[in-house]
C-alpha cells in the first residue's frame, strides 16, 4: 500500500488539505493511506518549513498551499 | 446507554442548567456587562467590519497568494549572509507569518535547516506582531501610535533577542541537517512595479476610506475616579454642564465624561487638507477602485483571481468567528472605553494591575501577555478593553509584544524544538525586553 502524508500542525488549512487528500486517495484505483504528520520535528525531517505540504511515498509534492483533490490525483501518478 | 461514553454529555448538561440556576441576571454589574459585551459587538461591525477589516483580509489573502515566499526564504537559508538573515527574519513576518500556525513552523525550519538560532529567534518575536491583518486593526482599534510603535519595537526587539540568543548560544551551533529544502515553486507573472502597484492601491483604499473627520476639541481625561492613566477623546462638543461634558468623537460615538476626571481641553487646529480628504475621501475610493479593477483585468489571469478570493475567504471565515467570541468576551469581562461602561471586572482591579506606567505594570503587563493564548486578533478587542479600564500605553505595549508572539501552548513546541534551556532564555528575553519596550513608550505617549 502506498502513503500520502500530510504535513502540518493542525491549522485549518492542514485539515482542508486532509480532506483533498482523502478524496483523491479515495479516487485512485490503487490503494493510498492519508496519514497526518503533526509533530514539528517529524516535519523538519522532511525539509518542509511551509505548512501545509504533501508529500507521496516520502517524496514532497506540495509546499505552503492546499492542492485540490484534481491536483493531488496528478501528483499520485 | 453506556456511561463510559455518555458522561461527558450528562456532565456538560448538569453544569450548564446549574449554572443557570445561579445565573446573577439582576445583578447590575452583570447586566451591565452583558450590555457592554453587545454594544461592543454593534460597533465592531458598524465601524470596523466593512471597511477596515474587509479590506484588511483582501490584503492579506493577496500577500499570500502573490507574494513568493520562496524568495523571501532564500535570505533565511543555511548560507545565508548572516546580517541579512537578521534584517530579512525581523520583517518577514509580515510576508510570512500571514496566519498564526505557519510561524512555528517557519521558525523550526530556521533554526534546523536555515540561518539558526538568531534568525530564527528573531522571526519568532517579530512575526506575529508585524503580520499585516495584526498591524491594521491595532493602527484602526487602539490608535496609530500604538500600531506603529507594535511594529517598529517588534523588529527592532527582535533583531536584539536575536542576537542575544546567538551571542548566549554561539558555541552550541547545532550541525545543519542535510536535509534538500523543500520550497513552493515560484511562478513569476508580474514585475515588482506591478505587484507594488497592486498593493498599495488596496493599502490606499483602506486608508481613504477609514479616513476621519477631525474634531474640534481634544479632551484629556482620567480613565476612572483615582486612575493613573490618562485617555483621549478627540471630537465635537455637543454639551457642557457642571457635572458632564459631551462629546461626539470622529467615529460617530457619544462620550460622556464626568467633569472631575477631566485633566485637560484643548481645541483641535484644523489642516485644511485632512478636512478636504474627509470631504473627498468616497470620491478618491471610488477612483481608487476603478483603477484597481483595470489592474485585475490586465495583469491577473483568472484563475488567480479565484484563488486570491478563496485565500480572502479563508482568512475571513478562520478569523471572523474567534475575533467575535474575542469581542464579546473583551466586553463581558472588561465593558467599551470610557468612564461608566464597567464590564464584570472592576477598573479598579485593572487600575491596580497595569495602570500607570510603573516598571511593576509593564512587567505584569509583560509575563501575563507572554503565558496568555491570544487567538489571532483577539488581543486588540481585549487590550482596548483594558485600556479603557484603565490600562497605560506602556503595558499595553508590553502585552501586545509579548502577548501573540508566546503563549503556554507555544512554547511547549518550542521547547521541542530547541530543548528546555533556550526556551527558558527566550521567553525571560522576550519578557525583559516587552517591559522595556512598555517603559520607553509609556514615558513618550
Amino acid at each position: 500500500m502506498r502513503k500520502i502524508q500530510v504535513l502540518g500542525p493542525g491549522c485549518p488549512k492542514c485539515r482542508k488539505l486532509a480532506e483533498n487528500a482523502q478524496v483523491a486517495a479515495d479516487q485512485h484505483e490503487l490503494d493510498f493511506e492519508v496519514e497526518k504528520v503533526t509533530d514539528i520535528n517529524e516535519i523538519m525531517k522532511f525539509g518542509v518549513m511551509m505548512t501545509p505540504a504533501l508529500a507521496v511515498d516520502g517524496q514532497v509534492k506540495a509546499v505552503g498551499k492546499v492542492p485540490s483533490p484534481d491536483e493531488i490525483r496528478q501528483m499520485l501518478e | 446507554m453506556s456511561w463510559k461514553t455518555e458522561w461527558k454529555k450528562f456532565t456538560a448538561i448538569v453544569a450548564v442548567f446549574v449554572g443557570l440556576c445561579f445565573l446573577p441576571i439582576g445583578v447590575t454589574r452583570f447586566d451591565n456587562a452583558i450590555v457592554e459585551a453587545l454594544q461592543l459587538a454593534k460597533w465592531y461591525a458598524r465601524e470596523h467590519v466593512l471597511l477596515c477589516l474587509v479590506p484588511a483580509f483582501f490584503i492579506a489573502g493577496g500577500i499570500s497568494i502573490f507574494v513568493s515566499q520562496a524568495s523571501v526564504m532564500k535570505y533565511l537559508g543555511a548560507g545565508a549572509n548572516k546580517v541579512l538573515a537578521y534584517a530579512v527574519a525581523s520583517v518577514s513576518g509580515s510576508v510570512l507569518a500571514v496566519c498564526s500556525c505557519t510561524v512555528l513552523p517557519l521558525f523550526a525550519g530556521i533554526y534546523k535547516m536555515g540561518a539558526g538560532l538568531g534568525p530564527a529567534s528573531a522571526f519568532l518575536y517579530s512575526g506575529p506582531a508585524v503580520n499585516v491583518l495584526a498591524i491594521i486593526l491595532t493602527a484602526r482599534i487602539l490608535g496609530l501610535e500604538l500600531g506603529i510603535a507594535r511594529a517598529v519595537g517588534a523588529i527592532i526587539f527582535s533583531i536584539v533577542i536575536g542576537l542575544l540568543m546567538h551571542l548566549v548560544y554561539r558555541r552550541g551551533e547545532l550541525e545543519k541537517a542535510n536535509t534538500q529544502v523543500a520550497m513552493p515553486e515560484s511562478q513569476v507573472r508580474r514585475s515588482l512595479w506591478q505587484n507594488a502597484a497592486y498593493f498599495g492601491a488596496m493599502v490606499a483604499i483602506l486608508v481613504f476610506a477609514n479616513w476621519a473627520r477631525s474634531g474640534d476639541v481634544r479632551a484629556v481625561f482620567l480613565c476612572c475616579p483615582g486612575g493613573l492613566s490618562t485617555y483621549q477623546v478627540e471630537g465635537t462638543l455637543i454639551s457642557r454642564s457642571g457635572e458632564q461634558v459631551e462629546i461626539l468623537d470622529v467615529s460617530g460615538k457619544t462620550h460622556k465624561i464626568p467633569a472631575d476626571l477631566i485633566q485637560q481641553e484643548e481645541d483641535v487646529e484644523k489642516s485644511s487638507l485632512y478636512e478636504a480628504i474627509h470631504r473627498l475621501r468616497w470620491a478618491i475610493v471610488l477612483a481608487l477602485l476603478a483603477g484597481f479593477v483595470l489592474m485585475l483585468r490586465s495583469w491577473f489571469v483568472r484563475a488567480e483571481l479565484l484563488e486570491w478570493v478563496d485565500a480572502t475567504w479563508g482568512f475571513a471565515k478562520q478569523m471572523l468567528p474567534l475575533l467575535l467570541l474575542g469581542v464579546l468576551a473583551a466586553g463581558l469581562l472588561l465593558g467599551r472605553p470610557g468612564p461608566g461602561h464597567e464590564g464584570l471586572i472592576p477598573v479598579e482591579w485593572v487600575n491596580a494591575a497595569v495602570g500607570g506606567n510603573s516598571i511593576r505594570a509593564n512587567l505584569f503587563a509583560a509575563v501575563a501577555g507572554a503565558f496568555m493564548y491570544f487567538a489571532t486578533l483577539t488581543e486588540v478587542p481585549i487590550l482596548q478593553g483594558l485600556m479603557g479600564a484603565g490600562m497605560g500605553k506602556g503595558p499595553a505595549l508590553a502585552l501586545l509584544l509579548a502577548g501573540p508572539a508566546l503563549s503556554l501552548p507555544n512554547m511547549l513546541v518550542i521547547r521541542s524544538v530547541m530543548g528546555t534551556q533556550k526556551t527558558v532564555v527566550f521567553v525571560v528575553l522576550v519578557v525583559a525586553m516587552a517591559t522595556v519596550s512598555g517603559i520607553i513608550f509609556g514615558a513618550f505617549f
